[in-house]
């Protein structure tokens, strides 16, 4: 019986870091991902605080998740957020000052960092203990995986720097753009690109920026309406576009085969 | 008084564009700008609540927060007051203005957890805004947000009509075009200290 919650466990962690990274896999997380993401060590700064939320708040909600009623339980979820922001924000502040001052703002909006809501909402509010808080740390690491990887990226290439040290400084330019805030988008497209090509090589579905990734979801009703691709009038035009496209080659595949006939016939 | 106020207002929508420079409120930038309809609905009901949330949250630090020594309560007294605000905006709206309830209301709840609301209360007390600053700041930020949505979905809606390589469909063609959005957005630094030296 150990040994089966044993495996258990390691799953959920694992889960958390590949196969439901929650930026790669879920989209979620994008804002804090695009800002921090300049420098490598921010990008563990931030990673790091928001693992420590992410566990915290997991704990907390799955202990009272009974007792929270229905309808308030967004609102209650924040305020455990929040308390637990408040501590890693002074945590900081006293024994990483330096830290604190390159995340800014972006540190106390962990608050309002969907992975974490969208965590409580989704595990922390169904799952016992142990697990929510191994889901937290799983999904904490995976968060600072991909804060790492793209602040590795945006530095080396945009400032020539590793951690701080020089690696390709003295070499070539940088190219100062991947420090702009442009080039954080383009790095990140640019890295779900590279994941749309791993998920149509493995089989699995690619990442969507969907509803049912969205924490809010539950309260929204705002869902359908928030651009479905059926609806959208485009999708439309271009559905029609290929029918019309299909209806053409057949008339010419016709027209082919009758022709094909006729030489026959002569 | 009034170059200050432009200078504001020019700053949060042009050259520190919050969703483009300051990366807030990507969530919604991404997945609302599909129809250009949501995206209006959407851009006004973040403006209205960012202008309410900067004009409550200002007053809170100033005269009860600060005051009282409870500075490192910022954040978790933002964003309750925020929660309740946005929660009372929807029942003020669908009793009393039942069209507009139609227009924002479906909106409303996703904006609580929007970094975008929270980031301008914030930043306002980081400036160390007054009253009237925090309010225009609000406003302009919202604003800002609005131009940078409508004009994406512009841009999506473009992009859909193209033939993109099969790996960049979907979400990363919609992170490239933001970038180049974002890059047109880098040009105008400097230009307002320059309009209004």
């Amino acid at each position: 019986m150990a040994q089966k919650s044993k495996t258990d466990y390691k799953k959920i962690f694992l889960l958390g870091i590949f196969q439901e990274n929650p930026v790669l896999r879920l989209v979620l997380g994008t804002c804090a991902t695009l800002a921090v993401s300049t420098q490598a060590v921010n990008g563990i700064g931030m990673g790091l605080s928001t693992t420590f939320v992410l566990v915290g708040s997991n704990l907390v909600i799955s202990l009272i998740k009974d007792l929270i009623p229905e309808r308030v339980r967004i609102p209650a979820y924040v305020t455990v957020i929040a308390g637990f922001v408040t501590i890693i924000q002074m945590l900081v502040q006293a024994f990483f000052p330096s830290v604190n001052d390159a995340l800014g703002i972006y540190l106390p909006l962990i608050v309002v960092n969907c992975i974490i809501l969208a965590r409580a909402e989704m595990f922390a509010s169904k799952n016992p203990v142990g697990a929510s808080i191994i889901d937290g740390i799983g999904m904490g690491l995976g968060f600072t995986m991909v804060l790492l990887m793209m602040g590795s990226v945006r530095e080396i290439l945009g400032n020539g720097t590793w951690f701080g040290i020089p690696i390709t400084a003295n070499l070539i330019d940088p190219m100062l753009i991947l420090i702009l805030p442009s080039g954080g988008f383009f790095v990140f497209g640019c890295l779900m690109a590279v994941m749309n090509l791993y998920c149509d090589r493995t089989g699995q579905k690619r990442a969507e920026l969907s509803c049912q990734s969205c924490p809010a979801a539950s309260a929204c009703s705002g869902c359908k309406s928030c651009a479905s691709k059926e609806e959208s009038p485009v999708e439309e035009a271009r559905v029609a576009k290929a029918e019309l496209e299909a209806e053409v080659l057949e008339d010419q595949a016709a027209d082919k085969a009758a022709e094909g006939k006729e030489a026959e016939d002569k | 008084m009034m170059r200050e106020i432009l200078i504001i207002v020019f700053t949060a929508v042009l050259t520190e564009n919050f969703v483009l420079s300051q990366f807030l409120g990507i969530c919604p930038f991404l997945g609302v700008s599909k129809k250009l309809s949501s995206a209006v609905g959407m851009s006004g009901a973040v403006i209205f609540v960012m202008t309410l949330a900067s004009a409550v949250t200002q007053p809170i630090y100033q005269f009860i927060l600060a005051p009282n020594g409870l500075e490192y309560l910022n954040t978790i007294v933002f964003i309750i007051v925020i929660a309740a605000l946005v929660q009372l905006v929807e029942t003020a709206l669908k009793r009393y203005m039942p069209p507009l309830y139609r227009a924002l209301g479906i909106y409303l709840p996703l904006i609580t957890t929007n970094c975008a609301v929270l980031g301008v209360a914030l930043l306002n007390i980081d400036e160390g805004y007054g009253f009237i600053e925090s309010v225009v700041n609000g406003f302009g930020g919202g604003v800002g947000f609005m131009v940078a949505l409508i004009m994406f979905s512009g841009v999506r809606e473009r992009i859909e009509r193209n033939n993109i390589p099969k790996a960049l469909q979907g979400l990363p063609i919609t992170l490239i075009a933001a970038s180049i959005v974002s890059l047109s957005f880098t040009g105008f630094a400097g230009v307002v200290e320059g309009l209004f030296a």
